[in-house]
C-alpha cells in the first residue's frame, strides 16, 4: 500500500523526549515538571475533519490523517478519557493468523505496522513478539487447524502446527493428560503475534498526533450529528456545537448509538466482554495461548498478573460490567489446563462493550451521509487492527474512497451478501 | 449477574437462559418484493439500544419456554417480562416499541401486508 508513515517521522523533529538523562533531571523536581504529552486545547469552532472516539483506532486515524495525508485541521473528540474504552480493557493480543484474504489484508497490514510502531511514534509501546499458540482439544478442530495453517500461509503470514510434545516444551505449566476433559491433541503458533501495552498504543498515537497539530479533546460527549441536505456539518457536544466538513465515527461499543444520531442502523450488538487478572506471580509463561473450545485465553503481564480473557458475554449491554458464569466457566478452564493457577487468588475483573458485527469482521465504511464515516465492529478482537484500522481509515475519509484493504468491509457487505465470516476463525476470536 | 424471573419457573440466574436477542423482528411475507437494502433492514439490522430494550429469551435449562423482556440495557434493569406474540405494556416498553426504527421499515410493513402469495 501507499503513504508507509514512516517517512513523516522526520516532520516530527523526533527528538526523544524520554531518555536516561530526563529521567535524572526530572528526579531532582521530584518528577513535578515533566511536559505535558499532549496539550488539553478549547474545541475550534471548525475542522476540516472530526474524528469522535479518543480510542486506539480513533487516535491513529487522526495521526494517520496528519502524518500521511497532510490534513492538518483535525480534532479527536472523546466523550471521556483517551484510552478509557476498550482501548484501555482489551488483553492486548495481537496477531494476523485469520482465515478469509480479506481479513488478512487488514491485519496483516497492521502487524506490519506494529513491527515499526515504537520507532515510528517515539514511543515505546512494548510490542512483544512472544507468539500467539491456539489449542485445538478435538480431532475435528484439529483438522479444521490444518486446513487454517495452509490458508494462512498461503497469505504469507506466518504459521506453524504444533504438537502436545513441542506445546509441552513451550508451554511447561500447561496440563497435557490425555485424560483432561478438553485434552490437548495439537495447536498452530504464529511467532510474530504477541502483546503490547495498551494505555502506550493511545498515548503514543496521542502525542504524535499532537505533535501534527491534532486537537485532543477529552470530557466531551457527542449528542448528536449535524446534516444538511444529506451532508454532515459537524456535530453537537456537550461542549457545544463544532463543525466539520467530515467527521469519522469510532466508537465500538457505542457505535449504534451514536449512529442513530446521524439516523443510521447498524448490524451491530453490543455486549460484554471480560477479562481478569491474578495476583502477580514469577514468570511462568512467555507466550500467549488461546483455547476456542473452552473460551479461555492467557498470557502473563511485564508485572506477573497471568491476564485471562472469556468469551463474550451472550446479551446485550452497555453496563460494562459482565455475567459472573462468564467468568466462572473462565476460571474452570483456566484451573483445568493450568493446574498451577488453582491457588492464584482473582486480583480484579472488568469489562468492556464490543461492537459484534453478525460476520465477526469490522466495518469501514462510507454512510448513506455526504462526509460520514464508521469504524466500528471490531468486536471482541480490534485492539491488533489498531494501527492498520486507523491507516486504511485515514486514507477512506482523505479520499473519500476506500482502498483494496478496507474496501471489503463497507457496510454495503450486508446488502450484497459479501460476508467476511471469521467466526471461530482461528482463537478465540481474538 | 442478571437475575430473570421465568414466567413458568420463577427467579433463576442467567446462565440457565439462552438470549434470542431483539424481539418483534417479523419475517417479512413476500422477500421477493423487498429490495436487497431492505432485506438486509430485516435480517442483519439490529436496534442495539442503550435504554430500554425489547427482547427475547429462552428457558433453555429448565421448562424451555420462550418471552419476551423489557431490560434497560444501560442499567441491566429488567422492567418487564410478557409473553411471546404479545406487545410490552409498561411505559418504558411500550416507548420502546413504538421508537425503534423497524416499525417504519419496508421490511416490517411487508410482514404485516400479510401471509406471502405462495
Ligand atoms: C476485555 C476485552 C478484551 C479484549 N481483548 C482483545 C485482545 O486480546 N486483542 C484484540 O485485538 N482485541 C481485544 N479486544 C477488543 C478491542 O479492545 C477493541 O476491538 C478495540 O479496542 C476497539 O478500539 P477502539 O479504539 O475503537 O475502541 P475504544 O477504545 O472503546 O474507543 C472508543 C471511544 O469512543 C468513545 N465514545 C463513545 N461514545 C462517544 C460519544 N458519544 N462521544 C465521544 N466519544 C465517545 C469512548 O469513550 C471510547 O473511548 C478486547 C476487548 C475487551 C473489552
Ligand atoms: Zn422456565
Amino acid at each position: 500500500m501507499k503513504g508507509s508513515a514512516n517517512g513523516m517521522r522526520a516532520l516530527r523533529g523526533g527528538a526523544s523526549r524520554y531518555s536516561i538523562f530526563a529521567l535524572a533531571r526530572n528526579a531532582l523536581s521530584y518528577h513535578e515538571n515533566w511536559q505535558k504529552a499532549w496539550r488539553s486545547p478549547e474545541p475550534k469552532p471548525e475542522y476540516d475533519v472530526i474524528i469522535v472516539g479518543g480510542g486506539g483506532h480513533g487516535l491513529a486515524t487522526a495521526y494517520y490523517l496528519a502524518s500521511v495525508h497532510g490534513v492538518r485541521n483535525i480534532a479527536v473528540v472523546e466523550k471521556g478519557w483517551i484510552g478509557g474504552g476498550n482501548t484501555g480493557r482489551n488483553t492486548t493480543i495481537i496477531r494476523s493468523n485469520y482465515l478469509w484474504d480479506e481479513s488478512a489484508g487488514i491485519y496483516e497490514h497492521a502487524l506490519k505496522l506494529w513491527e515499526g510502531m515504537s520507532q515510528e511514534l517515539n514511543f515505546n509501546v512494548m510490542f512483544s513478539q512472544r507468539g500467539v499458540l491456539t489449542l485445538a482439544h478435538s480431532e475435528h478442530e484439529l483438522k479444521e487447524m490444518r486446513r487454517r495453517v495452509e490458508a494462512i500461509r498461503l497469505n504469507g503470514i506466518d504459521s506453524e502446527v504444533m504438537s502436545p510434545a513441542q506445546i509441552k516444551q513451550l508451554v511447561p505449566i500447561i496440563d497435557t493428560n490425555p485424560g483432561i476433559r478438553y485434552p490437548v491433541m495439537g495447536g498452530f503458533i504464529q511467532r510474530r503475534g504477541g502483546t503490547a501495552r495498551h494505555d502506550a498504543v493511545a498515548w503514543g498515537y496521542a502525542r504524535a498526533a499532537d505533535d501534527l497539530g491534532v486537537d485532543i479533546i477529552q470530557n466531551c460527549e457527542v449528542t448528536g450529528i449535524l446534516r444538511d441536505g444529506g451532508k454532515v456539518t459537524g456535530i453537537e457536544t456537550s461542549r457545544g456545537t463544532i463543525k466539520a466538513k467530515k467527521v469519522g465515527v469510532v466508537t465500538a461499543g457505542h457505535s449504534g448509538v451514536v449512529a442513530s444520531m446521524a439516523g443510521l442502523n447498524l448490524p451491530i450488538d453490543s455486549r460484554p466482554l471480560q477479562a481478569l487478572v491474578s495476583e502477580p506471580i514469577k514468570p511462568c509463561i512467555d507466550t500467549v495461548v488461546m483455547s476456542n473450545a473452552v473460551h479461555m485465553y492467557i498470557s502473563q503481564s511485564d508485572k506477573g498478573e497471568l491476564v485471562f480473557g472469556a468469551g463474550v458475554d451472550s446479551y446485550n449491554s452497555y453496563s460494562q460490567r459482565g455475567s459472573i458464569p462468564t467468568v466462572e466457566s473462565l476460571l474452570a478452564a483456566a484451573v483445568e489446563l493450568y493446574p498451577i493457577v488453582s491457588r492464584l487468588r482473582v486480583l480484579r475483573t472488568w469489562g468492556g462493550i464490543v461492537d459484534t458485527c453478525p460476520d465477526a469482521s469490522p466495518i469501514i465504511s462510507k454512510t448513506p451521509v455526504d462526509g460520514l464515516y464508521f469504524n466500528c465492529g471490531w468486536g471482541t478482537g480490534g485492539f491488533k487492527a489498531t494501527p492498520g484500522s486507523g491507516h486504511v481509515f485515514a486514507d477512506l475519509i482523505a479520499r473519500d474512497e476506500p482502498n483494496a484493504i478496507a474496501a471489503p468491509f463497507s457496510l454495503k457487505r450486508f446488502e450484497t451478501g459479501y460476508l467476511i465470516d471469521e467466526h471461530g476463525a482461528a482463537g478465540v476470536a481474538h | 449477574m442478571l437475575h430473570i424471573t421465568c414466567p413458568w419457573c420463577g427467579p433463576r440466574d442467567d446462565n440457565e437462559f439462552h438470549y434470542g436477542g431483539e424481539a418483534h423482528i417479523l419475517r417479512p411475507a413476500t422477500p421477493e418484493k423487498l429490495s436487497d437494502g431492505e432485506w438486509a433492514e430485516y435480517l442483519f439490522l439490529r436496534q442495539n439500544a442503550k435504554g430500554p430494550f425489547l427482547e427475547r429469551w429462552s428457558h433453555s435449562a429448565g421448562c424451555r419456554q420462550w418471552f419476551n423482556v423489557v431490560r434497560n440495557t444501560a442499567t441491566d434493569e429488567i422492567i418487564e417480562i410478557y409473553p411471546m406474540g404479545a406487545l410490552p405494556k409498561s411505559a418504558e416498553g411500550i416507548k420502546a416499541y413504538e421508537g425503534n426504527w423497524r416499525r417504519q421499515s419496508a421490511a416490517e410493513k411487508n410482514a404485516k401486508a400479510g401471509v406471502s402469495g405462495t
